[in-house]
């Protein structure tokens, strides 16, 4: 489906993918009604001019849609009536992305997304390509974004290919771990509290289900959407960044290029602390909100590792976070004062390249900021803390969602840590620049 | 690097004539407040009325106090990479934001402070949490302040 210049079309069969339940729903209903055979094809006119319509109108997006890769950037061209010409420069994509719904996976389609730093409208959707096409574009997308940041010649697009698997997510680990998450346990409360009621009283158990339906609902759809998402999560390393590949009837392959990573973090909640498991989640750059973005594909954290030891976890903070700090002192006791919750969690702790702070009140959060992505740092001393010499530093990233903070720390450590940091976070700029 | 070490830092401050204007503005509802107590005073309700005259003073000269305090807390200081901006009473604050890490500056003025010949100064880094705010700069000061972050930020500007 080349064109001339190099400008290339979709695959045909977007618009039917694309359409997704909707074509689902509209085949049924135009089925069922062709096989109740009582109706004429007269009857049918109506439905037969929406599909027409329909039909025709997707025809005609996929038509005026076409991309074409020029020098280092991707643009994207589409729409009729409002014309629309988007170009994405490669050297600031932060991740790219394969998406196969399970609509697309029996069409045979992938989405390809790329993510950029921005903060609107920074995705770039190429909704949808032949699946066999679609990886090596991805390979080649990357090589381009490469080649561009170093300002060399574009590397061999084979060297790129090789990765070596660094783990896999076991499903029943998977099952356990959602079993005993926040997602999990309030989904069991509401089937318990079901089959209680239904026991004790059948006539109130039916009126409870049909006017909790929605609620319901949601519980299971929550439940269900990260047991899709994370189902045999594999976490790879490759040249070109790291590679991440999951899903069961959803699936989806991410890569995050190096040196993209603005903060990890690790949580531990209560149930799973018992069991020494957590959960690794990264956080790249941006306000990833744009338009026509499903919950799923809104959340800017990537998880790495849906559930793991902490052993394992280490060793693959190793890779994605080098020269973590070693130990991370607490906070002193009068904290305890202020916040009883938070006081036996609050740590923190820096090398000469990362910072680690640990909080959280129920569920404890370990966070590990990278000095060279240090955006700004804060000093901030509410009235109570005044009294009880305290004050907190924050150290902003780009990223959206993880956040380092050094919680609750003596005035004179605060005012330390802000100095040693800024000048920490000022070496690494330089290096990197350099 | 606490406030106090930092003095040395050579701070500035936004123009006194911010705080003439913050005072305006509480002097402005402390008078619309005291006319409509005044009028329930009128209307026979002595005591209620009376009670409220009182109620007003307090309050108006509580938020004179305030407003005070809170334009003596704001400070900026430019250093060789970086600029600290110092702000609040309650929760006080102080931000450092390295001159490479702007994204862009935008300047500001409302009417009121158009009236004064005053603007604001605001930086914005990639980080939605960085807050460097700097009110009531005298015009003159805001266009360099301005002219200045712009060329360092370009001199050091680093990536993501």
């Amino acid at each position: 489906m080349t064109g001339a210049d190099g400008w290339r079309r979709l695959h045909p069969l977007s618009p039917i993918v694309r359409g997704g339940r909707v074509t689902i729903g509209v085949g049924t209903v135009l089925l069922l009604s062709l096989l109740a055979g009582g109706r004429g094809a007269r009857d049918s006119v109506p439905e037969l001019a929406i599909v027409g319509l329909v039909v025709v109108l997707g025809f005609v997006s996929w038509l005026v849609t076409r991309w074409r890769i020029e020098d280092d950037d991707l643009r994207i061209e589409s729409g009729v009536l409002r014309r629309q010409s988007l170009r994405f420069p490669l050297s600031q994509v932060q991740a790219i992305d394969i998406v196969r719904p399970g609509l697309a996976r029996i069409f045979g389609v992938a989405e390809l997304r790329l993510r950029t730093g921005g903060s609107s409208g920074a995705t770039a959707r190429l909704a949808y390509l032949a699946a066999h096409e679609a990886e090596p574009l991805r390979v080649r997308l990357l090589a381009l974004a490469e080649g561009a940041r170093k300002h060399e010649g574009t590397p061999e697009p084979e060297a790129a290919s090789q990765e070596h698997v660094l783990t896999t997510v076991p499903t029943g680990r998977l099952i356990g771990s959602i079993l005993i998450s926040d997602v999990g346990i309030l989904a069991e409360a509401v089937l318990a509290g079901l089959i209680v009621t239904a026991v004790l009283s059948p006539a109130a158990a039916v009126g409870v289900t049909s006017a909790g339906a929605v609620w319901i609902f949601t519980v299971l759809t929550l439940v269900w959407r990260r047991f899709n998402q994370e189902y045999r999560l594999s976490l790879a390393e490759a040249p070109d960044g790291l590679r991440l590949r999951s899903g069961l009837i959803a699936l989806s392959a991410e890569t995050i290029r190096p040196g993209r990573v603005q903060a990890v973090r690790m949580v531990e909640p209560l149930f799973w602390r018992a069991l020494g498991w957590c959960r690794l989640e990264v956080d790249l750059a941006g306000k990833q909100r744009s338009k026509g973005e499903g919950q799923a594909e809104r959340r800017p954290l990537r998880t790495v590792l849906p559930v793991g030891s902490r052993a394992l976890a280490e060793e693959l903070l190793e890779h994605i976070v080098p020269n973590r700090p070693p130990t991370q002192s607490p906070p002193p006791r009068r904290v305890l004062l202020k916040s009883p919750l938070r006081y036996p969690m609050l740590a923190w702790g820096r090398s000469e390249t990362c910072v680690a702070t640990t909080s959280g009140r129920i569920r404890r959060v370990t966070v590990w900021a990278p000095l060279e992505k240090v955006q700004s740092l804060r000093r901030v001393q509410g009235p109570l803390q005044r009294r009880l010499h305290l004050a907190t530093v924050h150290v902003d990233t780009a990223g959206h969602s993880v956040h380092a903070a050094i919680r609750d720390r003596n005035t004179t450590e605060a005012d330390r840590a802000l100095a040693e940091l800024s000048d920490l976070a000022r070496a690494e700029r330089r290096k990197k620049s350099q | 690097m606490s406030v106090e070490q930092a003095r040395s830092d050579n701070w500035r401050r936004p123009s006194p004539r911010l705080l003439v204007l913050r005072r305006l503005e509480v002097a402005a509802l402390a008078l619309a407040a005291l006319i409509a107590a005044s009028v329930v005073a009128a209307l026979g309700h002595t005591v209620v009325g009376l009670a409220c005259l009182g109620g007003v003073l307090v309050l108006g000269l509580g938020a004179e106090r305030f407003v005070s305090r809170r334009f003596h807390a704001w400070g900026y200081a430019e250093r060789e990479d970086d600029l600290l901006v110092r702000r609040g009473v309650l929760f006080s604050r102080l931000s450092v934001v390295p001159y490479g890490r702007m994204q862009f500056i935008d300047v500001t003025a409302g009417p009121l402070e158009r009236s004064f010949g005053l603007a604001t100064v605001r930086m914005h880094t990639a980080a939605a949490a960085s807050d460097a705010r700097i009110p009531g700069l005298e015009r003159a000061e805001a266009a360099r302040l301005r002219d200045r972050l712009a060329e360092v930020g370009e001199a050091q500007a680093a990536g993501l």
